[in-house]
């Protein structure tokens, strides 16, 4: 393939997932300035493999590949800066219907209170509920994205779900005492 | 659905990308094409005697190929946005003439 459909091509991958990886280094990093760094970054580094990642992806989609790459920069922010995730909640938390104040505040705690229990989840669990959560990836792309089998993410998905469950209740009963 | 995946998809909004942003990656790329075909424009070919140059050319090289073809990605788009009218097409055609062009530059 020349060097101009292959552009042509990258330019669709990018206006198709911009959105995508800034969602995803948003929920990961917590903060928009650094999810803007690690999305420019994402398409730099795909940019740059992109030929190659085509070549071996056997005509399936390559979100997945964007994604994991979105991830390992990820997880090299957190190694170096030895951060946790934190979400700006006032950003994140967007009401689609029109609420009284009462249900605004309502809603916000809830919204809170998920986030701060898919902080407190491992990794990978974490991870793995943002890809389906916010972006709506199927179990086939998580797998790829995460370098696991479909079934074991199947298991990765429900177990995070799971606990999370476990946290909210926990975090329910301590309120209401 | 369950009451927790819910919540879950309440609370994990798809967020989009700032205006700011794509203007940056844009800029980025452009910044990044031009350093690198000066550099190419002002290569020496005695400079490869000299092994401590090499390494420099060489990611010169990598970065005129990598963002060349970036550039060529910003800049359809810049053209697309003048032509939104006209849709894919003329995307594709603003592709094509845009690679032209890298093409001109990179020949001269």
């Amino acid at each position: 393939m020349d060097k101009p459909q292959l552009d042509l091509e990258f330019a669709e991958l990018y206006r198709a997932h911009l959105r995508d990886v800034y969602s995803y280094s948003y929920y990961r990093i917590g903060n928009h300035h650094d999810a803007e760094d690690l999305t420019e970054q994402t398409f730099l580094q795909a940019y740059r493999h992109f030929a190659r990642a085509r070549a071996e992806s056997n005509g399936r989609p390559l979100r997945p590949w964007l994604i994991r790459i979105a991830h390992n920069l990820a997880a090299n922010y957190h190694r170096d800066r030895s951060r946790r995730p934190q979400t700006h909640l006032e950003d994140a938390a967007i009401l689609t219907e029109p609420l009284g104040t009462e249900q605004i505040v309502e809603e916000r705690e809830e919204v809170e209170a998920v986030l701060r229990g898919v902080a407190g989840l491992p990794d990978d669990r974490r991870e793995a509920l943002i890809m389906r959560f916010a972006l709506g990836m199927d179990n086939r792309e998580i797998a790829r994205a995460l370098g696991r089998s479909e079934g074991a993410t199947k298991v990765l998905i429900h177990r995070a779900i799971r606990q999370l469950e476990e946290r909210l209740k926990e975090e329910e009963e301590v309120t209401d005492e | 659905m369950s009451e927790v995946e819910r919540l879950l998809q309440n609370a994990f909004v798809p967020v989009e990308p700032p205006g700011a942003l794509t203007e940056r990656l844009e800029r980025r790329l452009t910044e990044l094409t031009d350093a690198a075909m000066h550099e190419l424009a002002d290569f020496d070919p005695g400079a490869l005697r000299d092994p401590r140059r090499w390494a420099r050319l060489a990611a010169a090289g990598l970065v005129a190929g990598t963002a060349g073809g970036a550039l060529i990605l910003v800049r359809a788009r810049q053209k697309h946005r003048r032509r939104e009218a006209h849709g894919l097409r003329a995307l594709q055609n603003g592709l094509r003439e845009v690679s032209g062009d890298m093409r001109r530059r990179m020949i001269r």
